[in-house]
C-alpha cells in the first residue's frame, strides 16, 4: 500500500510541475496586463490590421490545408507502396525544420530570384515576397504537415473493410472517400484543423523571412507583438498577446468535447 | 485524464481519432519547435578572461575582425559577440543581460539605457552615414533618393523602432520623398539581405553596410544635405581588466583601421 502511494507521488509531482510550468507564463500575462488601458492599447494603429490580417491568412491557410491535405492524408494512409513511408517522412520535414529555415527555403523557391519564383516573375511580372499571398505560403508550409499527420493518423485507424464494403455496393473511390471515409474521420479532421490553424496563427519565423513585415499587408499578429515589444510598448504587446490567447482558447474550447478527444 | 485499459475495438465500428503513435509524434515535435523558438544565451558562468559584447548589427564585420585580432594577440581571452538592433541590445541590457561591453548605432539609441549600468565614459567608437543599397544589377534603376517613391519599386527599410529606420525616415522626410516601402525589417542586416537576395529593389542602410557587402550590392549616395550622421558610443558595463583592455584595443589605431576598412568614419 505504501509503495503504491510513493509510486503515485512519483508520478503526480512531476505531472503538477509540468502543469505549473505551462500555466504560470499564461497566468503572468493576465497579471501583468494593464486592464484599465486595454482598449487604448488594442486601438493602436498596428493592432487591428494585424488581427484582421491574421484571421484572413489563417482562414485561407486552413481552407488550403483541408483542400489538399485531406486527399494527401488519404493517399498516405491507404497506399501500400514501398516509397510511402519515405513520402510520409518528407511531408513531416517542415514540422521539425526551424521556421526561419522554412522562410529561407521559401525565398529560394518562390522569391523573385527563386527557382520557381523567377519564372513566375518573368512570365507574369508577379513577385510573391512581401505580399499577403507570401504570408499564406509561409503559414501553409508550416501548418500543412500538422494537418496531414493528424488526419492520416485517424484514417489509418479506420477499418479498410469499410472501403471494401462501399466498393462492393458499387461506390466509386471518390464516392467512398466523400461519403464513407471523410464523415468517419471527421473528429480527426477537426483536430488536425485545430492544430494546423493554431500553428498558422503562431507563425513568425517563416513569415518575417519570406513575407517581411508591413502593417495591414504582411504584419500578422505575432509579428506585431514582436514589433510592439521592440518599440518600447510592452503593454501593447501584452494586450495583443492576450487577445491571441483568448482567440485560441475560445476556438479550442469550442472544438473540445464534440471534436477533440 | 482518466487512466484505464485501452478500449477494445469491435469490428466494423469507427476508430477513435488520432492513434497514439501520430499523437505522440506531434506532441514531440511541438515540444522541439517550442524549445528552438526560445533561443537565448547558452553556457553558464563565463570563464575568467571572457568579454561578452553586444553590438549594433551594422558593426558585425569590423567588430568580428577586431575581436579575432585581439584574441590572437592576447592568448587566453575569449571575446563573445552578439549582434542585433541597437534597441534590442538596450532592452537586453535593461533586462539584466550579462554583458561587459556594448556598442550602439547612434547616441539616441543609448537614451533608454539604464544609466546605472554604465561604468566610466562613453567614448565615440566611430561615425556612420546612410546610403541606398540596390542589387548589383540595379533592376529598379535607382540612381537617387527621389527614385524611391516610384510605385513599381520594392523598397525595404529598417523598422522605425531601430536606429537605421529612424535615420532613414529623417533622410526621406528631409528629401520630401515618400518611399514605396513593402517591408520594415528588424535590423539593418536583415534589410540589406533582402537587397542582396534580389527580392527588394532598394533599401536605405549604412554606408558601412554597403562597403562590407562588397560587390554583392551597389551603393547609391544620399546627398549630404539630407543625409544623417550617427555617432556610435562604446559603453562599458563592468570594471574587469580584460574588458578595459579590450575596450582600449577597440579604440586603438589597429581597431580604428578595421572600422575604416569597413566604411566607418573615425577620428
Amino acid at each position: 500500500m505504501r509503495n503504491v502511494r510513493w509510486a503515485r507521488a512519483g508520478l503526480v509531482i512531476p505531472a503538477w510541475a509540468a502543469i505549473a510550468f505551462l500555466v504560470v507564463p499564461l497566468a503572468a500575462l493576465l497579471v501583468k496586463v494593464d486592464w484599465a488601458r486595454i482598449p487604448t492599447h488594442l486601438g493602436s494603429p498596428i493592432v487591428i490590421p494585424a488581427l484582421r490580417l491574421s484571421l484572413l491568412t489563417t482562414t485561407s491557410t486552413l481552407f488550403i490545408c483541408m483542400l489538399v491535405g485531406t486527399p494527401l492524408a488519404w493517399m498516405l494512409a491507404r497506399s501500400t507502396h514501398r516509397a510511402t513511408p519515405w513520402l510520409r517522412a518528407l511531408v513531416t520535414v517542415p514540422l521539425v525544420l526551424p521556421p526561419v529555415v522554412g522562410g529561407v527555403a521559401l525565398l529560394m523557391a518562390y522569391g523573385r530570384e527563386g527557382v520557381v519564383g523567377a519564372l513566375v516573375f518573368h512570365v507574369w511580372g508577379w513577385s510573391i515576397p512581401f505580399t499577403t499571398v507570401a504570408v499564406v505560403f509561409a503559414e501553409v508550409f508550416v501548418a500543412l504537415p500538422f494537418y496531414v499527420l493528424a488526419v492520416e493518423g485517424s484514417m489509418r485507424g479506420l477499418d479498410p473493410r469499410f472501403d471494401g464494403l462501399a466498393a462492393t455496393l458499387g461506390a466509386s473511390p471518390w464516392r467512398t472517400f466523400r461519403t464513407v471515409v471523410v464523415p468517419m474521420v471527421a473528429p480527426g479532421i477537426a483536430s488536425g484543423a485545430a492544430l494546423a490553424w493554431a500553428r498558422a496563427l503562431g507563425e513568425f519565423g517563416a513569415t518575417i523571412t519570406f513575407a517581411g513585415s508591413f502593417s495591414g499587408r504582411t504584419q500578422t499578429a505575432p509579428l506585431a507583438v514582436y514589433f510592439l515589444l521592440e518599440s518600447g510598448d510592452p503593454q501593447g504587446a501584452i494586450a495583443l498577446s492576450l487577445v491571441m490567447l483568448l482567440i485560441s482558447v475560445v476556438i479550442l474550447g469550442a472544438l473540445r468535447g464534440r471534436w477533440l478527444p | 485524464m482518466r487512466l484505464g485499459p485501452d478500449r477494445v475495438r469491435a469490428p466494423l465500428t469507427p476508430a477513435r481519432p488520432a492513434p497514439r503513435a501520430s499523437a505522440l509524434a506531434i506532441a514531440t515535435v511541438v515540444g522541439v519547435a517550442g524549445c528552438s523558438a526560445a533561443g537565448g544565451t547558452s553556457g553558464s558562468e563565463p570563464p575568467r578572461h571572457t568579454v561578452v559584447m553586444l553590438a549594433a548589427s551594422s558593426l558585425t564585420e569590423p567588430m568580428t575582425a577586431i575581436a579575432k585580432d585581439f584574441e590572437s594577440s592576447h592568448p587566453g581571452t575569449d571575446i563573445q559577440l552578439s549582434f542585433s538592433a541597437s534597441s534590442t541590445v538596450v532592452s537586453q541590457v535593461n533586462q539584466g543581460a550579462p554583458a561587459n561591453l556594448i556598442a550602439l548605432a547612434g547616441r539616441d539609441a543609448a537614451e533608454p539605457l539604464n544609466k546605472s549600468r554604465i561604468v566610466g565614459g562613453t567614448p565615440s567608437l566611430a561615425r556612420n552615414t546612410l546610403e541606398i543599397a540596390t542589387p548589383p544589377s540595379n533592376p529598379g534603376k535607382v540612381d537617387a533618393i527621389t527614385d524611391l517613391s516610384r510605385p513599381n519599386l520594392n523598397v525595404v527599410l529598417c523598422a522605425a523602432t531601430v536606429p537605421c529606420g529612424k535615420e532613414a525616415a529623417k533622410a526621406l522626410s528631409a528629401a520630401h520623398v515618400v518611399a514605396h516601402v513593402v517591408s520594415y525589417e528588424i535590423n539593418v542586416k536583415a534589410t540589406l539581405t533582402k537587397v542582396q537576395l534580389g527580392e527588394a529593389d532598394a533599401s536605405i542602410v549604412y554606408h558601412s553596410d554597403v562597403v562590407s557587402a562588397g560587390d554583392r550590392v551597389r551603393g547609391v549616395p544620399i546627398p549630404a544635405s539630407v543625409n544623417q550622421t550617427l555617432d556610435y558610443p562604446l559603453i562599458r558595463l563592468t570594471d574587469d581588466p580584460t574588458t578595459v583592455q579590450f575596450m582600449a584595443y577597440v579604440l586603438s589605431d589597429k581597431g580604428r583601421k578595421r572600422l575604416r576598412d569597413n566604411g566607418f568614419l573615425t577620428q
